[in-house]
């Protein structure tokens, strides 16, 4: 079965959006997207330096995403910048030193596109294997970390305050976002990965009454854009990692519409205005 | 000196300071088991920091804060915005921060009479009913150390009677410590033992003055009222003037005013916080 590429591409996104659905969440939660932005943009930095020091693909994406993040803890607690300034110029600056790099190796021929906006026929089985194993480790830590890093995102204080180790979630929050965009690079390239992780997640939203409910749903949800997305590229000779988002977010429009209500969507959401 | 080895929380000379401005400065607080200790202040005047510093949510940057190991804390803080985008019940946000055992969940929530409200969504719930979910959820974790900032703000006269009566309560039950902030400079809960009065630091401390068998009060007040609420009498060796600067008992006037600056004789660190300071109308002598 797996020899089929349409097959192999399937089975590697299915995993992809399992992995992406709960994590999703708490972009979506924590505000977050941006910074998701910033971690994918420099996951071509990640590729680039993957070629010029002939590195594994995947670990070299996590290295440089993670690394990124880390830089961006730290330029928080001392720039004057703010963050979204700071985001834009890690983001930019790391997508640019990225093609910057690979134009210097003149001897590498890749195929820029695929990395940009996913390549389905460059699925193999050891991506689908380092993807299942990866997701595996992504979300049972998450699972590990669930109680701390959810009641830090409620709030904070409430979570420190009552012995919870807030910093060390978080830490492994940003491992398990770069974690993610490594494995999910190929599928959707860096372009569209955080597309990946809030779009199901906010077309969970209205169906959920909890947080766990939340991240079963945007995880289901993703699974069903996959399907649709790849199955609409197979039809209409369209790129697969955008049609996948397409696909998303035709669901997320169907959750926000009236159609939902059949099925016993919440009431969407109105303006409550923000005491913080 | 103040601190004792079965302290639940202790604050020692504790500071936070700014951008070269200290907000609070020379905090001295102990809760220990069973107590009840109410922060009074006016805005701005530390109360939220000086209880954040004793929970560890910010380190002193001066000074010393203590917690026994292993001490359960509840916590419900001055307010909490939840966002839209986060699909939480009241019944998931009774285990936030921890299992609690269901029957614990139950008992909690029936006695903040919010049963009613276990599978609302907690951002659809008004500000009084909220307030209790916060309070329903401290307590179902059976803490050591309950601490509350501000919870009867926003709340009606009556309103803060009953949740005064159910802290009350909840203190005489699970037998914790309180640690109680209030917006309110001359009426605190009856049942303090406690009560010290922050503006930067501690401008004094003691113990409220039961107003129930005082005439004046109970017309004032109420009969019902009077046996929830206590009035704090200030007694200040100097004044805050509204440019910020102090006035001291001897006439002097400073910028600052903190423990040892030699105007505070009787607030200095190595001063134990007085106890009973009105015999003839104090709860307890």
């Amino acid at each position: 079965m797996l020899d089929d590429f349409f097959m192999r591409a399937l089975v590697a996104g299915i995993g992809v959006a399992i992995v992406a659905g709960p994590l999703g969440c708490f972009i979506v939660w924590r505000r977050l997207a941006y910074f998701g932005d910033t971690l994918s943009h420099a996951a071509l930095l990640g590729v680039a330096l993957a070629f010029l020091l002939q590195l594994n693909i995947t670990l070299a994406v996590f290295t440089v995403s993670a690394g990124v993040a880390l830089a961006l803890l730290m330029l928080q607690a001392r720039a004057s910048l703010s963050s979204d300034s700071l985001l834009g110029l890690l983001a930019h600056s790391a997508l640019a030193i990225g093609l910057v790099v690979l134009a210097f190796m003149t001897w590498v021929r890749i195929d820029l596109m695929g990395f940009l906006f996913g390549d389905i026929l460059a699925v193999s089985t050891t991506d689908i294997l380092v993807i299942y194993i990866g997701g595996a480790l992504v979300l049972g830590v998450l699972a590990a970390i669930w109680r701390p890093l959810f009641a830090a995102t409620v709030n904070r204080e409430l979570a420190d305050a009552e012995g919870l180790n807030v910093d060390r979630a978080n830490f492994i929050f940003m491992l398990l976002m770069a974690g993610v965009i490594a494995i999910s690079m190929k599928i959707v390239g860096v372009l569209l990965i955080t597309a990946m992780l809030i779009i199901p997640a906010a077309a969970a939203r209205r169906f959920a009454s909890g947080p766990e409910q939340m991240a079963l749903l945007a995880a289901l949800i993703g699974v069903v854009s996959v399907v649709g997305g790849l199955y609409g590229s197979l039809h209409w000779d369209t790129p697969s990692g955008p049609s996948i988002v397409v696909a998303a977010l035709v669901l997320f429009i169907l959750s926000i519409s009236p159609l939902a209500n059949l099925i016993g969507a919440n009431k969407p959401a109105r303006p409550v205005s923000d005491e913080s | 000196m103040l601190k004792k080895a079965n302290a639940l929380v202790s604050l020692s000379g504790a500071g936070i300071e700014r951008s070269g401005r200290w907000l609070v400065r020379g905090v001295d607080l102990v809760v220990e088991p069973g107590e009840i200790v109410t922060l009074i202040g006016p805005n701005g005047s530390g109360k939220s920091m000086t209880a954040k510093m004793a929970l560890g949510i910010l380190k002193p940057d001066e000074g010393v804060a203590d917690r026994r190991a292993g001490l359960t804390v509840g916590y419900v803080p001055q307010r909490i915005a939840i966002d839209w985008t986060l699909p939480l019940t009241v019944e998931r946000f009774m285990h936030l921060t921890g299992w609690v055992e269901p029957e614990e969940v139950d008992a909690a929530m029936e006695a903040t009479g919010i049963a009613n409200l276990r599978h609302a969504e907690v951002r659809t719930l008004s500000g009084g009913e909220f307030q209790r979910v916060m309070l329903a959820r401290a307590i179902a974790r059976r803490p050591d150390l309950l601490v509350l900032d501000e919870p009867v703000q926003g709340v009606d006269f009556t309103g803060e009677i009953a949740l005064y009566d159910l802290i009350t309560e909840i203190h005489k039950e699970l037998g914790c410590g309180v640690l109680l902030i209030s917006h309110d400079l001359h009426v605190v809960m009856a049942a303090t033992d406690r009560v010290i009065c922050l503006n930067g630091h501690v401008c004094c401390s003691g113990t409220p003055t039961d107003v129930a068998s005082s005439e004046a009060y109970l017309k004032l007040f109420g009969s019902r009222a009077a046996s929830t609420l206590a009035v704090y009498e200030h007694r200040h060796d100097h004044t805050h003037l509204p440019d910020g600067r102090v006035r001291h008992a001897d006439g002097s006037i400073t910028d600052h005013c903190h423990p040892g600056d030699g105007h505070h004789g009787d607030h200095a660190p190595s001063h134990p916080p007085e106890r009973s300071r009105s015999p003839e109308t104090g709860r307890e002598a």
